[in-house]
């Protein structure tokens, strides 16, 4: 079978995600750590509903019984220049 | 359930600490709140420095920085550990009275560090700006590092776990029983688990734990905010950081860039909640330190806490009232990089009963009406 990529930014194949949770990595942020999955420019846009539905189906708990992954801001990554007030961004 | 210890905090302090002892033969548990080093340990900046102003200091890290050298073979997994040394920005005449002063002091210790300028700042670390960062010179440590605190965590626990702990996570210690001023027992959870020995390794939260038990500790909890960008090629291996500008920035394995410094909005207590000025003042600060990283993208911002003591020093050892209580926290943002010598240090004592130098000087005993010697050396 080919490798299903779940994380795009940080190249975390379905395989890997299986493998954590049965090493006792049991929620999103424990996920998050071990793996670096939405650690990535997307912060999980991608990664996020489908580590969750390999999770459901891993431990059993519907979706909305997991714990809710958190956000970081920015929203979109942003430049330091552009933070720092700079008229000549980038 | 019934155990010779049990850990409360499951950052890299408690999870260290469950391997050091269940490697001794005891019967450990640890009871961390939410999932392992989901608190300081996770949000911090990942640093190894042996640079502090004084002794203890100096001696605890040098030391844990011979444990992490070989602690992936230890823990037969990698730990993400390299010695890319930490550059100190020196600012004025004043600041480099004070630097050689130091200097000679960890020399003394059998520290690696020495003077450079800023020739030689741009050898190590190219995308710096002395003139922006107004530094006339710096000291330099080619030993200090960084190691990956998320993989340094889950390796302890695992080879804790390898050794027979019990490792609880999502379960919150909400009562401490006490007894004759002496520990016997806790209730985590709906569990009530009997222990000789209690371990406050709760970071932030130790001194909502220390109360449970009855103790009252001087810590208190300060929000720190910290960056990463993308990933960018490889350009520099240490760490940077500045007393004066309380900046510190690294970049990572993976080609991140990492950094904080104390945010115009910071105070005490639980916030946690990002703040938008800090977040300016910390792309300023940062590209004026190192100017083309104007165009490099912030990715995420982050809070954490400082678990801060009167003299920014640790506070280890057995309680003086509470018998078998033990304190392990107090680290003032440096719990990663001192946590293999003070977990040691804490193992001999429960394990052996032997006593240390460091026991005494880092004991809670120390702020009695006594005069504090405070660590300058702190950043972030």
């Amino acid at each position: 079978m080919s490798k299903k990529i779940v994380c795009r930014c940080e190249d975390v194949t379905e395989e890997d995600v299986i493998k954590a949770i049965e090493d006792g990595f049991t929620d999103f942020e424990e996920l998050r750590k071990r793996l670096r999955i939405g650690m990535g420019p997307c912060q999980g846009r991608t990664c996020i509903p489908l580590v969750l539905r390999i999770l459901s189906r891993k431990t059993g708990k519907r979706v909305d019984e997991l714990t809710k992954p958190s956000f970081r801001p920015p929203i979109v990554p942003l430049t330091l220049g552009s933070l720092s007030g700079e008229e000549d961004e980038v | 359930m019934r155990y010779d210890v049990a850990i409360v905090g499951g950052g890299i302090n408690g999870c260290s600490l469950a391997y050091q002892l269940s490697k001794r033969g005891l019967r450990v548990a640890l009871f961390e709140r939410d999932y392992l080093c989901s608190g300081a340990t996770g949000r911090c900046g990942a640093g190894i420095r042996q640079q502090w102003s004084t002794k203890e200091n100096i001696v605890l890290a040098k030391e844990s920085v011979r444990i992490f050298e070989n602690l992936s073979r230890e823990l037969g997994e990698d730990i993400g550990f390299r010695q890319g040394g930490y550059l100190i920005a020196i600012h004025d005449e004043d600041e480099l009275k004070s630097a050689e002063e130091r200097v000679r002091l960890q020399r003394s210790l059998g520290v690696d560090v020495r003077i450079i300028d800023r020739e030689e700042m741009l050898d190590i670390v190219p995308i710096l700006d002395p003139d922006g960062m107004q530094a006339i010179s710096a000291t330099f440590c080619p030993t200090d590092g960084h190691a990956d605190p998320f993989k340094t965590t889950f390796a302890y626990a695992r080879s804790a776990r390898r050794y027979g702990a019990d490792i609880f996570t999502h379960r919150e210690v909400r009562k401490i029983i006490v007894n004759n001023g002496r520990v016997v027992g806790l209730i985590a959870g709906r569990d009530e688990v009997k222990a000789d020995y209690i371990v406050n390794s709760a970071g932030a939260w130790s001194r909502e734990v220390a109360r449970l038990a009855g103790i009252k500790i001087p810590n208190v909890p300060v929000r720190k905010e910290a960056i990463v960008t993308e990933r960018i090629r490889r350009v520099f291996d240490a760490m940077v950081i500045s007393f004066r500008d309380g900046i510190y920035f690294s970049q990572q394995d993976e080609g991140h860039i990492l950094g904080g410094i104390p945010g115009p909005d910071e105070r005490e207590g639980y916030h946690f909640q990002p703040t938008f000025s800090f977040l300016v003042h910390m792309a300023r600060t940062l590209t004026r330190y190192a100017p083309s990283l104007r165009c490099v993208k912030i990715l995420r911002h982050w809070t954490g806490f400082y678990d801060v003591s009167p003299d920014a020093r640790p506070i280890i050892g057995e309680d003086p009232k509470v018998k078998g209580f033990i304190h392990c926290h107090g680290f003032s943002g440096h719990g990663f990089m001192l946590s293999p010598m003070v977990t040691k240090i804490l193992a001999e004592y429960i394990a052996d009963g032997k006593d240390s130098d460091h026991l005494h000087s880092l004991s809670i005993e120390r702020f009695k009406g006594k005069k504090i010697r405070r660590e300058v050396s702190v950043v972030g």
